[in-house]
């Protein structure tokens, strides 16, 4: 039945790959790393998971590394962060055109300049539009079942896509949680042995990454984001027989006290547990508030977005980075593209926090919800405001 | 609507746009953007064959003869057969001329 541990996040998610039964892990071993691939070289150096440890000299080999191995058939797992991530883009958008079921962890921080590892989402969005699967977890726990997730759903062979776990950088990273492990044969019986469609083998010779000529690139695009919309079905699906043999439950999107509610507030990843609890500090004084909060970032899921907004009045839509367009955050306007198509036009403040690890409070939250109804009301420009800035 | 320019519909891909049968690059015309040909004089040529060895894209086909003859279906204009051509037989010649 597994057990129940109190474990730094970085080191449960190693385990959680551990018990994957990863056979390839290729990582980049200096900052801004983590813990994640430090205990999996150590679960291997001391025997205790029987896998391959390749230790690169950069991000962008640990990728190509990556591919390399997938595509010979192994399951293959890696993890990254910040800089290195962004070294790393390049193959991650060959590991995705290649359908190659790659699963990663990204410890989710701030881009440079100024240097800072610290937490925000500008990682995550400098890779928004890599194609591959992308999750993002509020707690520990959920970092470990989002990653037996990932391997399930990026294996999948209607899928067959690599497949990012974010989780935010020290706020989850590098904390200590309680957090129930399950047993091996438990995640054995959730996640089959990996099962190639293709893999390089010399007895079958395929050529995997070759030219595509204008003549057949926009198809192989097409097939891609066909694919990725498609996935969305076989999220779905693996979350509730994840839910049926776990007991926790999972959706794309979740809601907090919205059913009544007249003004939304929307975030993800961890602060959203900070924004339950200024959503039940804000009801204790009759304010009519709900909370929006995502766990599937790719593929959008622009249904549910809807459902869990429409009727609102106004809404305040919290954004990890900046965009740098002069129009709003990312998250934000991919919110309003899709409430633009369903013909709902409610009030929308975006809100940039908590960016380059400041924190973002309860107390901050209650302030977006005060002004949001206060601008609402006025009718104010809807706009962007970069929160807590100091003139 | 726009008409239909590729050559394989999106749904008959292979996976990843992968090659599942070797030596597809064969129906691939790939010397379209030459610049320079280049002709050999079969007068001067001494059947060495290095202009089929060093081609990079295996331009050289050996005829009944045992001389050499360039394909240029895929012959880029490099011009390396001509270098290492060691009786000078091969002259790189203007496309167009």
């Amino acid at each position: 039945m597994g057990k129940r541990v109190g474990m730094e996040v970085s080191i449960a998610a190693a385990e959680a790959v551990g018990m994957a039964d990863v056979d390839l892990i290729a990582a980049y071993p200096i900052t801004p790393q983590t813990h994640v691939v430090e205990h999996l070289s150590e679960l291997v150096a001391d025997g205790h998971l029987d896998a391959e440890f390749v230790p690169v000299e950069s991000e962008h080999s640990a990728m190509s590394t990556c591919v390399g191995s997938s595509a010979a058939g192994a399951r293959t797992f890696t993890s990254t962060s910040s800089q290195g991530y962004a070294l790393m883009a390049e193959i991650c958008y060959i590991a995705a055109g290649l359908r190659l079921p790659i699963v990663m962890v990204v410890a989710n921080r701030a881009l440079s300049a100024p240097i800072n590892i610290w937490n925000d989402h500008a990682d995550m969005m400098m890779s928004r539009d890599t194609g591959w699967i992308q999750t993002i977890a509020e707690n520990g726990q959920e970092v470990v079942d989002l990653i037996f997730h990932a391997f399930r759903v990026a294996e999948d062979h209607r899928v067959l896509l690599p497949f990012i776990i974010n989780m935010d950088g020290f706020t989850l990273s590098h904390v200590i949680e309680p957090i129930i492990l399950p047993d091996k044969e438990e995640v054995a019986r959730y996640l089959p042995p990996f099962k190639p469609a293709l893999r390089l083998d010399p007895k079958h010779p395929v050529t995997i990454g070759p030219v595509g000529m204008p003549d057949v690139y926009t198809e192989a695009k097409k097939v891609h984001d066909e694919v990725l919309k498609a996935s969305k079905d076989v999220i779905v699906e693996a979350w509730k027989e994840l839910g049926d043999q776990f007991g926790r439950y999972y959706k794309p999107v979740e809601t907090y006290k919205t059913e009544d509610a007249e003004n939304l507030l929307f975030t993800m990843g961890s602060i959203s547990e900070t924004a339950m609890t200024a959503i039940d500090a804000m009801r204790e004084s009759g304010k009519k508030v709900g909370l929006v909060h995502l766990r599937l970032w790719r593929p959008f899921p622009s249904d549910e977005i809807y459902e869990a907004m429409k009727g609102a009045k106004a809404i305040a839509i919290v954004d990890r980075a900046l965009t740098l367009n002069g129009v709003c955050g990312p998250v934000c306007a991919e919110i309003k593209s899709t409430l633009y198509d369903r013909k709902f036009h409610p009030y929308i403040k975006n809100y940039i926090a908590g960016l380059g690890g400041r924190d973002v409070t309860v107390d901050n939250f209650v302030e977006m919800m005060d002004k949001l109804a206060e601008s609402a009301g006025r009718g104010d420009p809807m706009g962007y405001e970069i929160v807590g800035v100091k003139e | 609507m726009a008409k239909e320019t590729g050559i394989i519909s999106w749904k008959k891909l292979d996976l990843g746009t992968a090659i599942l049968s070797p030596g597809s690059a064969q129906s691939l015309k790939t010397g379209d953007w030459r610049s320079m040909r280049p002709v050999v004089d079969y007068d001067v040529c001494i059947r060495c064959g290095r202009c089929y060895i060093y081609c990079p894209d295996m331009v050289y086909v050996k005829v009944e003869t045992g001389h050499y003859e360039p394909n240029y279906y895929y012959c880029k204009g490099c011009g390396i057969c001509a270098n290492e051509c060691p009786v000078q037989a091969i002259k790189m010649v203007e496309e167009g001329d």
